[in-house]
């Protein structure tokens, strides 16, 4: 589905500028690496942003403002509060819309000048290649690796350049892959990393500006390579630490036997990514364990029936201080060698925030040899939703 | 030989939220060994259970990449510098589980 903002690009490429966009784009025309020639490149560039989140939010604003003269947006979530710390494109009465035609909105009000499309789907290895055909440069703004996986390989097959960004934390990566001369994510991470050893859980999260900087940093090689101007980020791994404030680079080469790019691909079409990265889908990443549960209701009425009940909160401190249940905490990370904290004839009921980091503790506990042990089902999430909705959700 | 060893963000959690560690090494798999020496749960981030350093991540000496050097043998030098890149893909939604 996609919903278009006119007017509508010509097939023709356009010669010139009209007296409003000499306006408007007066400060990069009085610039030389810029001027007419280099405003008019803008205007004829066509870029496909994946994702309009926090990585799609500075690059919509600024190609946007910049005239790139056709964006597609690819995201199929929807607005949520939590996304509004630093998805800055959106605005509190965005919440609940379509991502993708909540950006449009936003970015055909900053400029209403180009083509902007809403494309309101989940990209896929069926749709990608249709997808990215009609565009000149892929940036890649998404948040897992299948998709990282995906965009890769449809931009080596299609020949497109790849503007690629991830952040962490405080951390952030940007390069450009997919270059003739350079070399693609799968010659940096030839294999995605198994789901579990992926730092996810307690150490989730992202500082709000992170995403401005490094999705601002897309953005100007998204420019860069437009205008042909300057050293792009090509070979190179830019490496940012907001705590530290500190840029770094690390050399990176082209992988002569790489799968994708290499001399000889082996790999000549898009394959299932989900299962390349051992994860099925993204919603509702249920426990990788299957342990005892307890519903939030039926932990209610026992607890007010007066069981002896020990709460065991495996979360972190800074968690326990948003809410908590009243129970023991002790962070599943030391859960091993805290575990003497633990009397294992009493019946213990072991929670987080969504049941997920709770269901590995009671695997852990269970095989240390404690019987009498439950899993929150749905951890505090579903408390608050099933049981009392003063305690907040985050 | 000193060599600093820089610990990513998502590996510091492993690593008693330090960002670097020095240690006297001559090659590269010396340092790293002497960084999982010190902080243990490290090691299964690092290395699969044969002991290979795992596909995901990267190692990278001073700004070289360590494939393209001699490995785990490359000779480090006082004041190198050895950096461990993970995969990351966050980009919009980060979420605590």
């Amino acid at each position: 589905m996609a919903t278009t903002t006119q007017p509508q690009a010509g097939t023709k490429p356009a010669t010139s500028l009209t007296n409003e966009e000499i306006l408007r784009y007066s400060r990069h025309l009085i610039m030389p690496e810029v001027g007419m020639e280099g405003q008019l490149k803008l205007k004829n560039a066509k870029v496909l942003l994946i994702g309009t989140g926090g990585l799609g939010a500075p690059l919509g604003l600024y190609l946007a403002a910049a005239g790139v003269g056709r964006l597609g947006l690819v995201d199929f979530d929807v607005v949520d509060f939590t996304n509004l710390q630093r998805q800055v494109t959106f605005g509190t009465s965005d919440v609940g819309k379509p991502k993708s035609e909540a950006a449009r909105e936003r970015l055909s009000n900053l400029n209403p000048n180009i083509q902007i499309e809403a494309l309101e789907t989940k990209l896929t290895g069926e749709n990608a290649l249709n997808l990215f055909k009609d565009f000149d440069i892929i940036v890649d703004g998404t948040d897992n690796f299948p998709t990282r996986y995906l965009v890769n390989d449809a931009c080596i097959l299609l020949g497109k350049p790849n503007v690629y960004g991830s952040i962490f934390r405080f951390e952030g990566q940007a390069t450009v892959f997919g270059m003739p001369e350079g070399p693609c994510y799968r010659c940096l991470y030839p294999e995605p990393p198994p789901p579990g050893l992926v730092p996810s859980c307690a150490e989730g999260g992202v500082l709000g500006v992170l995403p401005g900087i490094v999705g601002s940093i897309q953005a100007m090689e998204t420019i860069k390579l437009i205008l042909g101007a300057g050293e792009n980020l090509v070979g190179r791994l830019l490496l940012f630490d907001a705590l530290a404030m500190k840029f770094r680079e690390l050399k990176l080469r082209k992988n002569p036997n790489c799968p994708m790019c290499g001399e000889h691909r082996t790999i000549n079409k898009l394959i299932d990514y989900y299962e390349f990265c051992g994860v099925r889908g993204e919603e509702a990443p249920g426990p990788d364990v299957q342990v005892p549960e307890i519903s939030p209701r039926e932990l209610k009425s026992r607890l007010d029936r007066g069981d002896d009940l020990f709460i065991l909160d495996v979360r972190e401190p800074h968690e326990f201080q948003i809410c908590n249940l009243k129970g023991h905490l002790i962070p599943l990370g030391e859960l091993p060698r805290r575990v003497r904290e633990l009397d294992s004839s009493r019946e213990i009921v072991a929670h987080c925030r969504s049941g997920k980091r709770s269901a590995e503790a009671v695997d852990f506990l269970r095989k240390a040899g404690f019987r009498k042990i439950l899993n929150l089902k749905g951890g505090i999430l579903a408390w608050s939703d099933e049981v009392d909705p003063s305690v907040p959700k985050y | 030989m000193s060599v600093k060893v820089m610990i990513p963000t998502p590996l510091r959690v492993y690593a008693g939220k330090r960002d670097s560690a020095e240690f006297s090494a001559a090659t590269v798999g010396e340092a790293l060994s002497g960084l999982t020496n010190q902080f243990a749960e490290l090691r299964k981030h690092l290395y699969t259970e044969d002991g290979k350093l795992r596909a995901f991540v990267n190692v990278y000496l001073n700004d070289e990449d360590i494939r393209y050097l001699a490995k785990e043998s490359t000779p480090t030098k006082d004041g190198d510098t050895i950096s461990i890149i993970p995969s990351i893909a966050g980009g919009s939604s980060e979420t605590a589980d």
